[in-house]
């Protein structure tokens, strides 16, 4: 199954080396990660996005846990979040199609950033799988370009990760 | 530390339901490791024994955790562990881990082990170590000591004692197979039997020494025929299996013990790991006995191609040897080759005599000599080889 964990660590060189070398050593799946600090600057915070059963998902974050670097984790899929992820993604625009990538881009609620008479660029924020679903919806060889954050993480409501 | 704030205090309610469980046990065992001898809790695991009159096993790094030369003492479990301690783990109803990991050379394969049903209660400081080889019923996250101490006061604030009668006939069961007396070997051998040498050494420091090893099979037999009646006594790298470890942890034992008898059981491979440190022990004085159990053969090795591999002793046979007697004194220190089994008592004395020198005593050992029992890598803890 696939987990979204979040995790508050020192923002200190290393950390992440630390956090990588943990799951290389011991063969876990990392699915995407991303990382930058926080309004704390002493701390980061990352969401791994990883997939395994309950039993070892719940090693990755016990084994996590015991990092020095790693202050505070929590597995969001223990209750309700929230997800994003942002696309930026180029595709070809030639006549007929600079329309029809148009009307597509605002079905998805993204944006075109950047023009040319060949491409437009688009950004594009969501779920993973709705950028998948944009992607799936643009014909194939039209994607020139993609590049993706990672998925980004937040308990909802009261729900907070807080030292 | 902000990132760093283990649970030391284990849940009492947890602690309420492992209680329980232990009273309502027939068929019990206590199964202690490392964690019992790092948060000094031996006093109270043996206190819990005693008091519930259930048996105890304890792994590789738990020896010293509970007196090894009382009858509840089912001594070490695991790959090369009696045959009573496996087969107790293997149809116990209730077992009790207490700073333990279920590591791989512990309960053999995790499939096999549950294939018989047991509670288990599960005691550690570390979270991850819990349920993550077997299934847990009652885990209790916190420092051994702590936990003990709480559980121990619980069971006697209660007026219910576990079942006697049911213990009774386990007792009986486990009787039988200390009957099997999986530790046997040739008494009346012609060339020196590495166990022989231990148990001579175990009579000679009357238990009380210091006892560092290698990694190999004399590391096994130390820890099958030493029996370590407290805690600290067995200075082991366990897991993380570093030949070349003996002999500077028996340097860092002796300076901190100036008086205390320590000896490194060791063999002709794994010394030659830390051979250097001999001019350390000559400059610093530490009066180190050095127990080399020489077989000319990384031993454990070629007891793995022999059971495993037809035989096949590549790269395990050690035909290029230094004297070491020589090489002992070229440092200094005092060398011995004893080559009867009828010398070796005889040279143990003497050696332990000579309190302020090292003393490398080399013992040519039966080169075909195995540990038993064993299990076999992959296979479950009660399908054991055995003499």
């Amino acid at each position: 199954m696939r987990h979204i964990i979040s995790l508050l660590m020192e923002n200190e060189a290393g950390a992440l080396s630390r956090v990588a070398g943990l799951f290389s050593a011991r063969g876990y799946n990392i699915e995407s990660l991303s990382v930058a600090p926080t309004e704390d600057p002493t701390l980061s915070r990352m969401t791994v996005v990883t997939i395994g059963s309950d039993e070892v998902v719940e090693q990755v974050t016990k084994q996590l846990n015991k990092l020095i670097e790693v202050v505070k984790i929590i597995d969001l899929n223990e209750g309700n979040h929230i997800e994003r992820e942002l696309m930026l993604v180029k595709v070809r625009a030639i006549g007929s199609d600079r329309e029809e990538v148009k009307r597509l881009v605002e079905i998805f609620r993204g944006c075109i950033i950047d023009v040319t008479d060949k491409s437009y660029t688009i950004e594009l924020t969501g779920t993973s799988s709705k950028l998948d679903a944009f992607l799936e919806a643009v014909e194939r060889s039209a994607v020139l370009e993609t590049v993706r954050t990672g998925a980004s993480g937040i308990g909802r409501g009261e729900w907070i990760l807080k030292v | 530390m902000r990132s760093y704030n283990p649970v030391v205090k284990g849940h009492s309610r947890q602690i309420k339901k492992a209680a329980e469980l232990i009273l309502s046990a027939k068929r019990p065992v206590i199964y202690a490791g490392g964690g019992v001898i790092l948060s000094d809790a031996a006093p109270q695991l043996t206190e819990l024994v005693q008091m519930l009159n259930f048996p105890c096993t304890n792994t590789l790094m738990g020896l010293g955790g509970y007196p090894a030369t009382d009858k509840q003492s089912l001594g070490m479990l695991g790959m090369h562990g009696t045959y009573e301690a496996n087969m107790a783990m293997q149809y116990c109803d209730v077992l009790v881990a207490v700073g333990a990991r279920f590591d791989d050379r512990v309960i053999g394969n995790p499939k096999h082990f549950s294939n018989e049903n047991r509670k288990i209660i599960h005691i550690d400081i570390d979270p991850s170590s819990i349920s993550k080889r077997v299934k847990v019923d009652v885990p209790i996250v916190g420092d051994v000591l702590d936990v003990l101490k709480e559980l121990i006061k619980l069971l006697k604030a209660g007026k219910e004692r576990p079942d006697q009668a049911a213990l009774k006939e386990w007792w009986k069961q486990i009787e039988l197979w200390r009957e099997r007396d999986c530790l046997k070997y040739d008494r009346e051998s012609k060339i020196i039997k590495p166990q022989m040498v231990i148990e001579k050494l175990f009579n000679i420091t009357k238990g009380d020494a210091f006892i560092t090893s290698d990694v190999g099979q004399h590391q096994m037999w130390a820890a099958q025929f030493y029996k370590f009646d407290k805690p600290r006594r067995w200075i082991n790298s366990g897991g993380l299996g570093t030949m070349g470890f003996g002999m500077p942890a028996a340097m860092g034992v002796q300076l901190a013990n100036p008086k205390g008898k320590v000896a490194c059981i060791t063999g002709e491979a794994s010394i030659q790991m830390c051979i250097q440190e001999l001019s350390t022990c000559k400059q610093y004085k530490l009066p180190l006995k050095i127990i080399n159990l020489n077989n000319r053969y990384m031993g454990m090795v070629r007891q793995w191609q022999e059971f495993f591999h037809g035989n096949r002793y590549a790269e395990s046979y050690m035909n290029a040897l230094p004297d070491f007697v020589k090489l002992a004194e070229s440092y200094g220190h005092v060398g011995m080759k004893i080559e009867r089994p009828e010398d070796v008592e005889g040279a143990l004395k003497e050696a332990f005599k000579l309190k302020d020198q090292l003393v490398f005593m080399d013992f040519i050992t039966d080169q075909t000599e195995n540990v038993f029992p064993m299990v076999p890598g992959g296979k479950g803890l009660s399908e054991m080889i055995l003499v």
